[in-house]
């Protein structure tokens, strides 16, 4: 039963390749990424072994900490990303509970990120080469180890499916999740700056060195250190998580098997919203429908959200320095590029628009104006706020018309680009960071041409602009704004008319491609 | 193969220029639902959809080949056939989604892929198997086929309201389409289909999921609508459903055109699913699976 399982999973991945080119080439990116992790650890692993023991036992305590939190919280954020073995498909089969554990466990550690893990861990007594004793036991608390992390994030996600399940909460989970790993360059080097981090080390490691996160990659060190007791009590603890973590996902899984998760949540808005606000035509009914989604669908508000954090992160990178005065132009060029894939995050959605008698400019036009509107006022501000804060309102002009010139370049550019490519995007209320396979190559194309072409067209102005900001020329900064307001103006009706007849003749083949992915 | 495939004889109907309806851009009255718009179409007199040749092969399979049908104006028609015969991909290529290798669509005698975007004004489409806006509420998103149509302000609203009522969604008109159940869903996609009043209305499975007080609703819905002067184009797998309903059928298998005309022509005397069965084929006589009879043991 459990091979039959593991070989269930096998076969689903090789026929998820089939499908297409693009899966097998996204599928050989992540081995190669895996295998350069996997690299990477081992010869780090082997590397350490030279180190001295204080040092060596404090980093796999806290490298292994990392990794058990990462497999038991990534998946809650990434809902959905290995759904091939949902357990609720077997519930018509009369399976045995142990068999489907056992077997669902293995199968979780098929895919690129559960055989770089397994090997990892099983390469930790690498580090262990001068202490025989501690590298069997660093093999032993592996072993456990990788049974956490995989049971465990089975754990987590059963037990809180029923939460995440629901549509509001994981679309909240979702967006708030990316601002730790917006911030995580500023947190990294705010930790590094600190003085005493060797101390802060030491001390993260002794403590979760005693949690069930850390206490497998603890066994190892403590035999090293000849604490046999401490060994076998940290064996225990990590045998301990192992057990509970079984138990929790035998009783989850009894929960939802027999109270399916609804995915619940009953959204009402009162009278037309939006609809009642633009003017009654296609374009106006089109700008008024991408507003509303800018405002309920997490993936456009992702792209806000970001918003604010791009200051904050540049100021961080470097205190002091001028590189915050680019946060501006990047925020518009982040707004007026994020309607790249419009068409795509339609989906078959998009049938509305075609079966209509809309034109394409119709079409291009309804989208560009909500998010030329939204970057224009995101990127005054965020110009103007980041201007004062550094005192150098004569670099206003400058920084203006790089702003403008980069967000009419690139609603332009995007206003192409969304109607000649689509890829499978996550569709509104999947989770936005769970990327679709065979995505990868097809939007990594098309989103590195667009920025080719929007980093050329918009270079003018941005050069100019630098140039004024750095001579401090305020001749050349309302040089800068024209050129950016006028160049801009032009390329962006250059840009929706392309798109828009590109659109037209395309839609039909468009929407072909999207009902092929679903 | 058989080689019934008949042009339906001229059925003498109410051309959509004698139609009691509202003209464009009108607001209907009250608890109305709009009738098909009036007024000399493209070229009077010409059939409401007529498919010929068409041809569609996705890789290596040929889903639609060569299918030539020729719909009345004011027929109420009944598309029937197996799964995968074609009849979505023969309805995406008559409304414009999806694009023909080969063979032309006419609508009203306009061809349709010569210049989509003005002859789609007269076509009402609810296909299937495709998402809907679904973060926009009920009352958004009727609204929104609307005036994507070019409709003015007060009939989008008037026409939103009636057919809302219409289809039993006034409660849950504030309510984002994507907490609808599959039947609301099907219910609030037909009446996007049918705020701009068009002269052509192609249904791909309107029934689906739909509970039978909401289906007999529909029905009468489109019933009115046929009266008018409209032409309904419905696929469906209820032979009897069609039967009932249809005055005109067309059985489509692997891509072809079995039979087609009028119910009574097509049937032949006896009932319409026996003569589908008849048409295509697949029906498994004989003995049955043995060890299935759970009173042998």
């Amino acid at each position: 039963m459990v091979a039959h399982l593991v070989r269930l999973k096998l076969t689903l991945l090789r026929n998820g390749l089939r499908r297409s080119v693009w899966q097998v080439l996204g599928m050989v990116v992540g081995a190669l990424y895996g295998l350069f992790l996997l690299v990477g650890a081992v010869v780090g692993l082997f590397a350490l072994g030279f180190a001295d023991l204080q040092v060596r036992s404090d980093v796999l305590v806290v490298a292994g900490s990392l990794l058990v939190l990462g497999w038991w919280l990534i998946p809650l954020v990434a809902f959905g990303v290995d759904a091939t073995l949902d357990p609720r498909r077997f519930i018509t089969f009369g399976l045995p509970r142990r068999d489907l554990l056992t077997g669902l466990t293995l199968a979780g550690l098929i895919g690129v990120p559960g055989v770089v893990t397994a090997l990892t861990a099983l390469a930790t007594p690498l580090s262990w080469w001068r202490e025989p004793a501690a590298a069997v036991a660093a093999l032993l608390g592996a072993l456990v180890g990788v049974l956490a992390c995989t049971i465990g994030s089975r754990a987590t996600t059963t037990a809180l499916a029923p939460v995440i399940g629901r549509r509001r909460v994981r679309e909240v989970v979702a967006a708030v999740a990316i601002l730790p790993i917006m911030f995580l360059g500023p947190i990294m080097s705010a930790v590094a700056d600190s003085a005493d981090r060797l101390a802060s080390l030491v001390t993260a490691a002794r403590v979760l060195s005693w949690t069930p996160i850390g206490a497998p990659w603890a066994v190892a060190p403590a035999v090293a250190a000849g604490d046999w007791l401490g060994a076998v009590a940290r064996l225990a603890i990590g045998v301990a998580t192992v057990l509970v973590a079984l138990r929790v996902w035998s009783w989850a899984l009894d929960r939802t098997l027999t109270d399916p998760v609804s995915s619940g949540g009953d959204a009402r808005a009162r009278g037309l919203g939006w609809f009642g606000v633009m003017p009654a035509t296609p374009v106006g009914a089109i700008a008024a429908r991408a507003a509303t989604y800018w405002l309920r669908d997490p993936r456009y508000a992702i792209a806000v959200a970001i918003v604010p954090a791009m200051p904050i992160v540049l100021g961080f990178a470097s205190p002091g320095s001028s590189l915050l005065l680019i946060a501006g132009p990047v925020t518009a060029f982040v707004v007026g590029w994020s309607i790249s894939a419009d068409v795509a995050y339609d989906g078959t959605a998009f049938w509305t628009h075609l079966a209509a008698p809309v034109r394409g400019v119709t079409d291009r036009w309804g989208r560009v104006l909500v998010a030329g509107a939204l970057g224009l006022v995101v990127m005054v501000l965020v110009t103007v706020g980041t201007v004062w804060y550094a005192d150098r309102f004569d670099a206003l002009p400058a920084l203006l018309g790089a702003g403008l010139g980069l967000l009419l370049t690139s609603l332009g550019a995007a206003s192409v680009t969304s109607a000649l490519v689509v890829y499978p995007v996550q569709m509104p209320g999947e989770n936005p960071f769970a990327t679709k396979q065979g995505a990868n190559a097809a939007s990594f194309t098309s989103q590195m041409a667009g920025f080719t072409a929007v980093g050329v067209l918009a270079a003018p102005a941005a050069v100019l602009a630098l140039l004024a900001v750095s001579q401090r020329s305020a001749a050349l900064g309302w040089v800068a704004l024209a050129v950016g307001a006028v160049l801009g103006a032009v390329l962006l009706v250059v840009g929706v008319r392309v798109g828009g007849s590109v659109l037209e003749r395309r839609g039909p083949d468009l929407l072909q491609r999207m009902r092929s992915f679903d | 193969m058989l080689d019934d495939v008949t042009t339906p004889p001229p059925v003498p109907q109410p051309g959509p220029e004698t139609g009691p309806g509202a003209a464009p851009g009108a607001v209907p009255t009250s608890g109305s639902v709009p009738q098909p718009a009036t007024g000399p179409g493209p070229s009077a007199g010409a059939p409401a959809l007529s498919l010929h040749g068409l041809w569609r092969r996705f890789g290596d399979k040929v889903a639609v080949a060569g299918v030539d049908l020729v719909i009345p104006a004011g027929s109420f028609y009944g598309l029937v056939g197996p799964n995968g015969a074609g009849k979505t991909t023969t309805l995406s290529m008559a409304t414009g989604l999806l694009r023909p290798d080969a063979g032309t669509v006419l609508v009203g005698g306009v061809d349709l892929w010569a210049d989509p975007v003005r002859v789609k004004r007269s076509l009402g489409v609810l296909p299937d198997g495709v998402r809907l806006f679904d973060r926009l509420t009920g009352a958004q998103l009727v609204t929104y086929a609307g005036l994507l149509q070019g409709l003015d302000r007060p009939t989008v609203e008037g026409r939103t309201r009636d057919l809302l009522a219409a289809v039993g969604l006034t409660q849950d008109a504030d309510t984002l389409v994507v907490d609808y159940s599959a039947g609301m869903t099907k219910k609030v996609a037909l009446a996007c289909a049918l705020v701009h009043a068009p002269r052509v209305l192609v249904l791909d499975e309107p029934f689906e999921a739909v509970d039978p007080v909401s289906a007999a609703n529909i029905r009468e819905i489109l019933h009115q609508y046929v009266d008018g002067g409209g032409t309904v184009v419905v696929s469906s797998h209820v032979m009897d459903l069609v039967q009932r309903m249809c005055d005109h059928v067309a059985v489509i298998a692997q891509g072809h055109v079995l039979a087609a005309g009028t119910v009574d022509e097509v049937r032949a005397g006896r009932s319409l699913e026996e003569r589908f069965v008849d048409l295509v084929g697949g029906r498994i006589s004989g003995e049955g699976i043995a060890w299935l009879r759970t009173s042998s043991d």
